[in-house]
């Protein structure tokens, strides 16, 4: 369930937190989503967005953790292999 | 085209009815007002201006290829195109994948009563200007009206003719396991274009349709001798329909590769955001050519020439005959099998 | 497209794939409960990087495939009804009921209209005040906060011609009737990335500390669901029993508190029937009593009906997580996406219709070498 697509703000509009809208870019293509339950966001966040709602701001820091995980994994292997 | 920029350039020749009325098909004045007014002057040429129940013309000797399609897309004004510009493109591309070099057209309207006389005449001049594009003539037509409601504004059928200036066998039957699969250019941007202007799923993007002739690249194949298989036009359903069609037809196993396969980036995020297969969705100007692995490099060359064509690319090939399969390698190189997409590409939440 | 493509990576998901193998002594069954991690294990072919002692189990987070026949059959009724336009994902279109589906309903006239989201279902209420709009309120907890809004606004602008027909699921109750049932051999959890992301991940912890099974929020991509077993299995390998956020880029303990919030002011928690497994107690949303008046069931006063499923259709076991597609005997056969039997062969996150796309013959067998 729930195909949830991060995007960029690019626009914000709307006083009320509750009525608070930004234009979103997925790389090119723009559509609008409410940002009622992100109120911290701001422009040029990273949103992930969901039938029209941004549910969460993409944290760019943790976003990394993937990777580098990878990375340690990476370096155990060439300190588990016996040096040539 | 912007409407107030069109309406300068084109004036609408028919003030008096500013919509398409029931006697507007009823074959009497106001129909023949029509016929003259809207569809004789726009399409003129000397065999539709004879006026006759039937176009006459000589036929080369050899054989001759011909095609019919209807066009019902909604909306009819879309970005990169519309339904009367479509109509001849697609009748076009149709002729060109047997080789032949397209001659001559037909097209009738059904036409719901109420539709905006402005609107169809905008249609008329799109087609107009792309048959001149594409060097062929509407020679014959017909034009029905019908009752509010029972049209959903305006239907187009064609029939086109072409002439085949080579000996090529050019169908599925000539699939050969071996041969090369190659895509004329990037995939989804009519679907898309359509889905960005469809009421309830409107997003913002660049994209246009790739509504196009495609038959120029296909005519300079032929001329330079190539050995073609099989051609096939991406329309609805997208690749995976195509290639699944040629399995079945000539019986074999299809096998491509994604990442081999040309995707804009704003079109695969309009994909990503309504969950649709890239693969699935619907072009206008594009099709897959079968041409044995030799042929590749000098394919490619030539294709690359012109524009339409000019992102043209090995995707994948023809594995064995067997019983017909498509599979797509996964960008993680594991595969698994491309099948006919199913009715309507429905966007998804899931 | 950012914080998408880089967890597609070919080369990272095989060196994930290989730490996988690496560690992998013994046979383990996890479950991925999100028919999207399913979509993405299937269509990306995850599941065969993997050592073959290990098995994904398909689970039921698949909102379409588990909305009840009763609950189809009466938007069906409501959809049919003139004067009405009828809204809803597109996900629900082709969902059978009982006897007819939306999109055949739409065919003969019906005013069945596709949206995005469900505030566009409250903007056309608003441009149509003639006639009666309804939503088709489906999905997990993800899904909530939206229709929740949709229609806490359309209190606001205070509509009457609008109203939902509500089905919408909670994965931790689903999760706890899964493991406690006596059939059940799933090891570990693949929990919902984005569920996780509108509720954080407390109730997880009570889980898995009572079934002794560990519990890895996880995300959607490759690298992600990858990531994700990687942390199971090793979890599983050294006897630890815990809950951890694999999805770390968008999900916190806590969740989206705004969105809880509203949440919980619109809708309550009830009973609800999971079509193929039966009712479930206390996972279910449904509308508050303050929002009654925009509870579509009760305003078309639709009554509560019981439906028999095809007698050969064997979703709900699939949907446990007990069958395989390849296991039924219509499968690919009588029941295919072009007419199937129940819901998990219609919605391209069921098993069933991910098999027969992608697959064809079965878990097993692989598509061939190519």
């Amino acid at each position: 369930m729930c195909l949830a697509i991060p995007g960029k703000v690019v626009s914000i509009s709307g006083d009320d937190p509750l009525t608070r809208m930004g234009r979103i870019d997925f790389s090119g293509v723009v559509k609008q989503a409410s940002l009622a339950y992100v109120p911290e966001v701001n422009i040029g966040d990273y949103v992930i967005v969901h039938v029209g709602f941004a549910l969460s701001k993409v944290d760019e820091d943790e976003a990394q953790k993937v990777f580098q995980y990878l990375k340690q994994i990476g370096e155990l292997d060439e300190l588990k292999e016996p040096a040539p | 085209m912007n409407s107030p920029d069109f309406s300068a350039a084109c004036p609408l020749p028919i003030s008096q009815y500013p919509h398409v009325l029931m006697a507007h098909g009823g074959g009497g004045r106001l129909m023949h007002r029509l016929l003259e007014d809207v569809f004789g002057k726009a399409f003129s040429n000397p065999l539709l201006d004879t006026r006759h129940d039937s176009a006459q013309f000589n036929v080369p000797l050899g054989r001759l290829a011909m095609t019919t399609d209807s066009y019902v897309v909604r909306p009819i004004f879309f970005p990169g195109g519309d339904i009367g510009s479509m109509a001849v493109h697609g009748t076009v591309n149709d002729l060109a994948m047997s080789g032949a070099r397209p001659l001559y057209l037909t097209s009738a309207f059904i036409i719901e009563e109420g539709l905006p006389m402005q609107t169809l005449w905008r249609v008329v001049c799109s087609m107009r200007d792309a048959a001149k594009k594409c060097g062929v003539q509407i020679i014959t037509g017909d034009t029905k009206v019908v009752d509010k409601g029972k049209g959903d504004g305006l239907f187009i059928n064609t029939t086109g003719i072409g002439v085949l200036e080579h000996s090529l066998n050019i169908a599925p039957q000539n699939v050969q396991p071996g041969d090369a699969v190659i895509v004329s250019g990037d995939l989804g941007r009519h679907g898309m274009a359509i889905m960005a202007v469809r009421e309830g799923l409107e997003f913002e993007s660049r994209i246009e349709s790739d509504s196009a002739p495609v038959h120029e690249p296909i005519l300079e194949l032929i001329k330079a001798g190539t050995e073609i298989h099989c051609l096939r036009d991406l329309t609805r359903g997208g690749l995976a329909s195509a290639l699944n069609e040629i399995a079945e037809a000539a019986g074999v196993k299809i096998a491509i590769e994604q990442k081999l396969v040309p995707v804009r980036e704003d079109v695969s995020a309009a994909c990503e955001i309504l969950g649709l297969d890239v693969l699935h969705v619907a072009n206008e100007g594009r099709f897959v050519a079968f041409v044995p692995a030799q042929e590749v490099e000098s394919v490619l060359a030539i294709l690359r020439q012109h524009e339409v064509s000019g992102n043209s690319v090995v995707i994948g090939r023809v594995i064995e005959k067997a019983a017909p399969l498509v599979t797509v390698k996964s960008t993680l190189g594991v595969s698994r099998i491309l099948d006919m997409p199913s009715g309507e590409q429905l966007p998804r939440i899931c | 497209m950012k914080f998408l493509d880089e967890y597609r990576d070919a080369e990272l998901a095989q060196k994930f794939a290989q730490e996988i193998h690496r560690i992998t002594t013994r046979p383990w069954k996890i479950m991925e409960v999100c028919g999207g991690q399913t979509h993405a294990i299937v269509k990306y072919g995850i599941d065969e990087l993997l050592p073959k002692q290990i098995e994904l189990i398909h689970g039921p987070g698949c909102p379409v495939c588990v909305t009840p026949l009763e609950v189809i059959d009466q938007a069906l009724e409501i959809a049919a009804r003139p004067g009405v336009i009828f809204t809803s994902f597109g996900d629900m279109l082709r969902v059978p009921g009982s006897t007819t589906d939306l999109l055949s309903v739409k065919a003969q006239g019906g005013d069945v209209r596709i949206i995005y989201s469900p505030l566009d279902a409250v903007k056309i209420a608003e441009q149509n005040p003639e006639k009666e709009v309804v939503f088709f309120g489906v999905g997990f907890e993800t899904t909530a906060p939206a229709t929740a809004m949709a229609i806490y606004q359309a209190a606001q602008k205070g509509l009457k011609n609008f109203s939902m027909l509500i089905s919408h699921v909670l994965v931790p109750p689903a999760i706890e009737a899964l493991m406690s049932s006596p059939n059940c051999q799933v090891q570990a959890f693949l929990a919902a990335g984005h569920v996780c992301a509108v509720m954080g991940y407390e109730e997880y912890f009570p889980l898995a500390k009572k079934y002794r099974v560990p519990i890895v929020v996880t995300g959607f991509e490759p690298l992600d669901v990858l990531h994700g077993i990687l942390f199971t299995v090793q979890q599983l390998e050294s006897g630890r029993v815990e809950v951890e956020n694999q999805y770390v880029r968008a999900v916190s303990r806590g969740g989206n508190q705004p969105a809880q919030d509203l949440v919980k002011k619109v809708f309550e928690v009830v009973p609800r029937k999971w079509r193929g497994i039966g009712e479930i107690p206390q996972s279910g949303l449904g509308l508050s009593e303050a929002y009654g008046a925009f509870d579509a069931a009760k305003k078309f006063e639709l009554t509560d009906r019981c439906v028999d499923e095809p007698a050969e259709c064997i979703a709900g076991l699939i949907l446990q997580g007990l069958k395989k597609p390849h296991e039924c005997p219509v499968f690919g056969t009588r029941c295919t996406p072009e007419h199937p039997f129940g819901a998990t062969m219609v919605s391209s996150e069921g098993a069933c219709a991910a098999y027969y796309r992608y697959r064809r013959q079965g878990a097993n067998e692989r598509v061939g070498a190519l």
